[in-house]
Parts: C-alpha cells; structure tokens; sequence
C-alpha cells in the first residue's frame, strides 16, 4: 500500500468520525431542550391532574386521527376531480373548478366550519357535527390541493403524454397509467404537509362542539383549575401525531423514490 | 411498383403567422427507408411529427395503411376525429429525440403497456413478444430495470424496442441519436440499421450521413419547408444539384 492510499484511508476514518460526532451532538441538543422544559415546568405543574384526566383526553385523539383521515381521503379525491378540471380546455368545467378554489381559499377555515355546521342548520339543512366536520376539512384542503396536484400534473414532461399518444393510447389511458402515477409522486412531498397541517387543523372543530384533543383539554383543564397542564399535554400529543406521519411520509417518499435510482 | 404504405400530400405547417412546411409530399413504399435532411428550423422534424398527428398540419392529408386523415385544426379536438388519429398512430411507431420512456415502469413493463391496454394482447403474449424485441435490441438482460438505470444508448434501443410491441408499420425516427453521448451512438444506429435490412419501412430525420449511405434508399433534402431535393443517397449526398444542398452537406464533408 502506498503513502497516498493510508493518506486517503485517514482522511476517509476522519470524515467519519466527524459526520458520527456531529449526529450525537445534535441528539444531546434535542435531550438537553427536552429536559429543560421538563425541568422549568414540571415543578410548576400539578402532574395529579393526568392521572385523573389522561386518559381522558388522550382519547379525544381517536376523533382527531378520524377527522384527519377521512377528510384527507375525500379531499385528495376532490383535488384529483379538481386538478384535471382546472387543465380542462372545457372553459366551463375550468371556470367552475377555478371559482371553487377562489372561494375557498379566499375565506378563513373556521367560518367554513360554522357554515357547515350551523349555517346550513339555519337554513333546514341538519348534518351531523362529525360529518361537517369532516365536510369542511374536506372541502377546504380539497382547494388548497386541488392547485397542489394541478401543479404535479403540469410538472410531468408533455413528452410523456405525446410518447403514450404515438403509443395509440387513448386520454383516459394515459391519464391514469402515465401521466398521474407520475404526477403523485411528484406531489407526495406536499400531500405530506397537508396531511401534517390537516392533524392540527383539525383542533378547529372544536368550535362546533366535536369532542376531540382540544375540546377534552379544555373540558377537564377548565374543571380542574389546571388549563396549563391540560393544554400542554394536548400540545405534546399533536406533536408526537405530527412526529409519527413525518416518519410515515419519509418512508413513503424513499418507496417511491424507487425507480429514480 | 407496389403501393405507397404511407402517402403525405400538400402538408402545410403553420405556428402563428410563421409558415414553416410549405406544401411536402411524400410516398412511402414498404420496406423503404427513408432519410429527412436539412439544417435546423427546415421544418424536417414538424414534418415527421405532422405525419404522426403529433402537431396538426394546417392543411394537407396522410394516409398510413388503411387509415387516412385529413388536417383540419379546428376540429382536431373532437371525440371521433381524435378516435381516427389514434388508429392512423397505431399504424406508426415514434421514436423521439430524447427518448421519453416512462420513468415509473421497468423497460418490460414500458414494452407491454401499449399492447396489454390498447390491443387486449394477453399478459403472458405480450411479455413473450415484448422479450424477443428486448432480445433483438439486446436489451435482454436488462427487462427488469427501470430507465433512470440505463444509458442514453440503452434507452433509446429500449423505446425502439418499445414502439415495434406494436407492430407499427411504419417507424419515424426523430433524431433518435441527437441526445447521445458520441460514443453511444453507433450501437443505436446498428439497431436501426439492422431493422432496415430486414425490410422495415422507415422514416428517419437525421444529420447521420453515414447511416443514410449504409441504410437510406431515398434522401430528401428539406428547405424552407419545402424538399428541394431528392433521390438515392450517392446522388444526394454525393452529387447534388443544389446550391443549398452543398452548402448544408459541406459542413459534413469537412469532418
């Protein structure tokens, strides 16, 4: 072995020392953050309230992965609906679809919340409060993806449409074979953080009364006299959600990296 | 003389008011290839789009087989008009420029889309078929791997092997070696080469003299959108009679 090779091999050992050392340091930051809130507020903290109420509001988890889950569901299929009918050379079905996601976007989730729910009760229309919940999740992330997956469809090179059409394949073939599954990939990334965004969102619907983290934070924290603790403990909740999906969505992500490699 | 399989007559291109195929026949017989030249923006590559519908000609007719379609821009998006022009495409195989294979199937599974969706071929037919073109193009060993794994060379015999699971009967060829590293591009000419001397009718829009001498029955020159110029490739190439004809082919002499 020459001198330039035990040189490159010594260069190489240190790299990865360093590239090791520095993943420790930045685990020993989130543990030291970590034991500094610990620290700063459990002496402050009456930490018999969950014992009492923790379960209670854990609980209340159970309807805020419920909400998410249908309600991402029915809004990506909404934005798939909405995607191909903003590229329509249909100038009716673009104008309904492009009036939708004005309309949406140009009004705060929580009034359309209170629309869903009460609104529409004013007028006869009685759904119940999960469903319009669900609703109004659905209908306004639909907007909000709607523009996301217009943009993955554009974003898949024409050349791919016109290699399937000298194939002879016909629109709906192409649609569906060559031209979506490659535009899902291309916006999974965003799905992702509409997904992690609809997990908080979903705390909004507190308002109209559905029992979920929130609603059950508040409920036993004002009872008790311990909103603090309540809180913090639904806070710390959303975070581990949010902490499991990003996990979920990376995996997901590399997966269908496959055929890039 | 045999009947044309592929007839092209007064195609006329314009994008905007910039009038770029100025009135181009042609008539292929089977079994003849055929070799588009020209310098860039002569309309060559509109043309061999036009002839596969891929832009629409603003006036003109071609007629592949038993299918013939008439230009007609404004009712090019209607339903059964969009129905004819798939059936004039499944009579031709496209090989583009910068191969446009489909990133997300392997290259099997790029050769049995078209063939298992678009002809009902049964699943296993197709993968037999689909094999012995990979095997043709020598791309055998690699049915299992996507694209992106490929070199530009092994992508673009793998999108020939993809357009013949059809059974085109006729192949355009738009600068199949254009996006090629140089030393790639011989083993996508040899493909091609092979393909003609078995007695496929082709159509090839290329700068590669050296596979319009060894596979060419005609060449044709365009200029201006119009062919100024054609015949058997030694009298093209070799003795041509116009002056713009020289000045493009001096370029390739030089080399």
């Amino acid at each position: 072995m020459t001198t330039d090779d035990d040189a490159a091999l010594g260069i190489a050992a240190a790299e990865r020392r360093r590239r090791f050392r520095d993943r420790v340091l930045f685990l020993a930051t989130w543990i030291v953050l970590a034991a500094a809130v610990v620290l700063f507020l459990g002496g402050r903290l009456d930490l018999s309230f969950y014992g009492t109420w923790g379960l209670f509001i854990l609980g209340g988890a159970l309807n805020t992965i419920l909400l998410t889950v249908f309600a991402l569901a029915v809004a990506c299929a909404i934005a798939v609906v909405g995607a191909l009918a903003r590229l329509s050379a249909n100038p009716v079905v673009n104008g309904i679809a492009s009036f939708y996601v004005s309309l949406i976007r140009g009004t705060p989730l929580i009034v359309q919340i209170f629309v869903w729910a009460f609104g529409l009760a004013a007028q006869g229309v009685v759904l119940p409060l999960f469903e319009a919940g669900v609703i109004a999740l659905a209908v306004n992330y639909g907007a909000y993806m709607t523009e996301v997956f217009r943009a993955g469809i554009q974003a898949v090179p024409a050349g791919q449409r016109e290699a399937a059409l000298a194939l002879g394949m016909p629109e709906r073939l192409i649609l569906r074979r060559i031209v979506l599954p490659q535009a899902i990939r291309i916006v999974i990334p965003a799905i992702g953080n509409d997904f992690i965004a609809m997990i908080k969102d979903t705390s909004l619907v507190f308002a109209i009364g559905i029992q979920e983290l929130v609603s059950r934070a508040n409920q036993s924290g004002r009872q008790e006299s311990r909103i603090m603790e309540a809180l913090l403990f639904a806070a710390l909740i959303y975070w581990i959600l949010t902490f499991i999906f990003s996990f979920i969505q990376g995996r997901l992500e590399r997966r269908m990296a496959r055929s890039d490699r | 003389m045999s009947e044309p399989l592929l007839s092209a007559h007064g195609i006329h291109k314009y994008f905007g008011t910039h009038h770029v195929l100025r009135g181009v026949d042609l008539d292929v017989r089977p079994h003849e290839t055929i070799m588009l030249i020209g310098r860039s923006g002569s309309g060559k590559t509109t043309f061999l789009r036009c002839l596969d519908f891929l832009e629409e000609p603003t006036l003109g007719s071609v007629r592949i087989g038993d299918v013939e379609v008439t230009a007609d821009p404004l009712a090019a998006r209607s339903r059964s008009r969009r129905e004819l022009v798939r059936r004039l495409r499944l009579r031709a195989g496209f090989v583009f420029q910068d191969f446009q294979l489909f990133p997300h199937l392997t290259v099997l599974e790029n050769c049995i889309e078209a063939p298992v969706r678009v002809k009902g071929i049964p699943r296993p037919e197709a993968i037999a078929l689909a094999e012995s073109f990979l095997e043709k193009v020598q791309l055998a060993e690699k049915r299992d791997a996507y694209p992106a794994r490929l070199s530009g060379g092994q992508k673009q015999r793998a999108a020939i092997a993809r357009a013949l699971c059809m059974g085109p009967q006729v192949l355009l060829f738009d600068e199949p070696t254009s996006a090629l590293d140089p030393e790639l591009v011989g083993e996508v000419l040899r493909t091609m080469e092979a393909l003609a001397h078995e007695g496929a009718t082709m159509i090839v829009v290329s700068h590669e003299m050296a596979f319009a001498r060894e596979a060419a029955d005609r060449v044709l020159f365009l200029h201006e959108g119009r062919v100024l110029e054609e015949g058997p490739p030694e009298e093209v190439l070799d003795h041509p009679r116009e002056e713009a004809t020289v000045r493009f082919l001096r370029r390739f002499h030089d080399r």
